[in-house]
């Protein structure tokens, strides 16, 4: 008797575009979320209404690219129910985003870090083979603009202002920096992209960031981190490994949706 | 509309004629159409519209106000059919505001946009700011005080010349 052939099941490979779409729109709920929460808690009036405009123009484009991963997607789920059903293991953002706020300098330095990002890698995708894709990066790259503009001002402010906000802006900076490394780190999915003219390459956008953040951190008189070891690095979020935080905002953000299915107002 | 009357063949141009009607509930000067939000109207064999539309910023909470305002002012003219349709491509850019709209608007006290920037390097970007000229005594000497305002769509900036504050209808 031979042994019964064990057939593996077929394991579908993950759609590359659903892919970075999800990473794409998960990065700015995310960061819209944790931006949001500073709405009533602003150091001043301007500050308030800035950081809550900027959370809104983050869930917006966030919107937009779910929107897009759920129809490419096919499984028949809306931005909404990719926002509000999906369980922590399943979003796609990089672990900078999902940092709680913590204070006003670190709001601003995380802010700026991915600002930088978001215009970079915007201005790639705009500029690529998915005409769709690069619709809603042309429409938000605008938008990112005005926020790096808005976060390099302040990281000026707070590191060339007085002692103590410039110390909170290197401690900000330095914390932060391990989490860099994973905006750049490229996998299967951003080769796929690349390979199809889609996206552009991560190590050109690092490239580009870093002449961008050193600019900016030099004229605010803090001090460019040290790169950190591999091992130290964060990593793991756009595969669906995320700190702790993650699942706490989480709850916060979804436990309206989820008591209250389909409920509209 | 009186029973027994056909009623009424709307055209393309009708409807652009109510539309100019329809203002931004947020800067109520600027119709729609001023804005450079309808991008296309059409209307079938059937006499269907479809307006065609594109948001300003992905998180105006307007969007949702200027949709309504648009089916609303074209169903009370008189057509039942009537669809909103949004593109994202081309992108809205404050380029597309004509020059009359933009004298409205310094009317209305806020300044207009600036031209937008050709994409050029990024590190200008964040270096280089442009001068923004005071909506009510035309002075140069004015400073922002914030890059967001009432709305999405301005920044918050002081004249220095004539001690005003004034919101800047921001470039995109």
């Amino acid at each position: 008797m031979t042994a019964p052939s064990v057939v593996p099941a077929a394991v579908e490979p993950p759609n590359a575009r659903v892919e970075l779409l999800l990473r794409l729109g998960d990065d700015r709920l995310v960061l819209g979320h944790r931006l949001s929460e500073w709405c009533g808690h602003g150091p001043i009036l301007e500050e308030d209404i800035a950081l809550s405009n900027v959370a809104l123009d983050l869930i917006g484009q966030a919107t937009m690219f779910l929107r897009l991963a759920g129809e490419e997607e096919g499984k028949g789920r809306d931005e909404d129910a990719l926002a509000y059903f999906r369980e922590a293991v399943e979003f796609r953002n990089c672990q900078l985003v999902e940092l709680p706020r913590g204070d006003f300098a670190f709001t601003i330095a995380r802010q700026f870090l991915f600002d930088v990002y978001a215009v970079v890698m915007l201005d790639g995708l705009a500029k690529g083979s998915d005409p769709e894709i690069a619709a809603i990066a042309a429409k938000a790259l605008k938008e990112a603009k005005y926020h790096v503009r808005h976060s390099g001002e302040w990281m000026l402010k707070l590191g060339d202002g007085t002692e103590e906000s410039h110390r909170r802006a290197q401690c900000a900076v330095d914390d932060l920096w391990r989490f860099t490394a994973e905006l750049f780190a490229p996998d299967d999915v951003d080769r796929t992209m690349l390979e199809a003219g889609a996206a552009p390459e991560l190590s050109a956008v690092r490239t580009q960031w870093d002449t961008l953040v050193r600019d900016v951190l030099d004229r605010a008189t803090l001090t460019v981190p040290h790169d950190v070891p591999r091992a130290a690095s964060a990593r793991g979020g756009r595969c669906g490994a995320h700190t702790e935080f993650l699942g706490h905002m989480l709850a916060e953000m979804q436990i309206v949706a989820r008591s209250h299915p389909g409920a509209t107002w | 509309m009186v029973d027994g009357v056909a009623p009424r063949a709307f055209t393309r141009e009708d409807i652009l004629g109510i539309l100019d009607s329809v203002m931004d509930p947020e800067v109520p000067v600027l119709s729609v159409r001023e804005l450079g939000i309808v991008r296309d109207v059409s209307v079938d064999s059937s006499g269907a519209v479809i307006v065609t539309v594109t948001p300003t910023y992905s998180g105006c909470p307007a969007i949702a106000v200027i949709e309504a305002d648009i089916i609303s002012a074209i169903r009370t003219a008189g057509v039942a059919d009537v669809l909103v349709r949004t593109v994202y491509a081309p992108a809205w850019t404050t380029d597309w505001i004509p020059p009359e709209a933009r004298a409205k608007l310094k009317a209305y006290g806020i300044a207009p946009p600036l031209r937008t920037d050709s994409p050029g390097d990024l590190v200008q970007l964040l270096r280089v700011r442009p001068s923004v000229q005071c909506p009510y005594c035309d002075s140069y000497e004015t400073e922002t005080r914030s890059e967001y305002g009432s709305t999405a769509c301005k920044a918050v900036c002081w004249c220095r010349a004539c001690r005003q504050p004034f919101e800047l209808f921001k470039s995109i």
